[in-house]
């Protein structure tokens, strides 16, 4: 089984794991000053990468926690995990 | 109803239960009244001696701002209400869910080997030491875990769960016994 690794708990099986979507999807910080379009993208539009991607997960049947993750879409490997509120590891933007 | 001796269980005393999620000033205050420092620790628990000889309360680190206090019903009244008083003036929630839960004592040869028939955790006393608890799932039904010795667990469970969870475990027992 593949292990997640939850940045509060340690390594635990993906069964305790929910996804999340895309990780740092800032929401714009003036709604009334965002053009509709600007809006509807926030709102609808994620990446679809084939490759690395940040991710938000939660350990719900663990200690509840969301986290982000920065996993490759192609292997399922996740290649590292962190809490919520850190920049993404390998420095690339999410969008 | 399935009976609980052929799963290898026997129901807990009957206790009061606790879910206290705040932050350390919380924490901090909750352990004061709580008789020893609560878990900081992922899957710590900690343990104080009740107001009823003999026994003890129980607080497991269940997140990182997630305690669940365990104590027998005898002391609940007392516990709750250095609870609250300590807790007062600090922002917390301590929500009672005793009834939601049912306590199940999982002992015999090798009951590590029963839970992880359908329970992917790893079990192992190097990797699950006695008195480590976490919440987990057992196959599709949410429990709380806890390692009370090295061949026994306490498992908590929903009340509306534990009819599913008794009866999976007696037909793991089974097998075990085959």
């Amino acid at each position: 089984m593949l292990l997640i690794h939850c940045p509060y708990c340690g390594q635990r099986p993906e069964l305790e794991f929910r996804h999340g979507g895309q990780a740092h999807v800032a929401r714009p910080a003036d709604p009334s000053a965002t053009s509709i379009d600007e809006w509807a993208d926030y709102l609808y539009l994620r990446e679809n990468p084939k490759g690395l991607h940040a991710e938000r997960w939660r350990h719900v049947h663990g200690c509840g926690r969301f986290f982000n993750a920065l996993r490759d879409t192609t292997t399922d490997v996740f290649v590292s995990t962190y809490r919520c509120g850190e920049p993404r590891p390998d420095g690339g933007s999410a969008r | 109803m399935i009976n609980l001796a052929s799963a290898g269980l026997v129901a807990a005393p009957e206790s009061r239960r606790w879910v206290l999620r705040g932050h350390a000033v919380a924490m901090a205050a909750a352990g004061a009244a709580f008789g020893s420092p609560l878990p900081t620790r992922a899957g710590e628990v900690a343990q104080a001696a009740s107001s009823i000889a003999d026994t003890a309360r129980a607080a497991l680190w269940l997140g990182p701002d997630e305690v669940w206090f365990i104590t027998p019903v005898e002391d609940g009244a007392a516990l709750e209400g250095a609870l609250r008083t300590a807790l007062a003036a600090v922002p917390h929630a301590l929500v009672d869910i005793s009834h939601r839960q049912v306590g199940l004592l999982l002992q015999g040869t090798d009951p590590a080997w029963l839970l992880n028939a359908v329970c992917p955790l790893d079990l192992s006393l190097a990797a699950f030491p006695v008195n480590c608890c976490t919440r987990t799932l057992f196959n599709k039904a949410e429990i709380v875990l806890w390692r009370t010795g090295p061949a026994a667990f306490r498992l908590e469970t929903g009340r509306s769960f534990s009819g599913y969870v008794v009866g999976l475990l007696a037909e793991i027992a089974r097998e075990q016994a085959a």
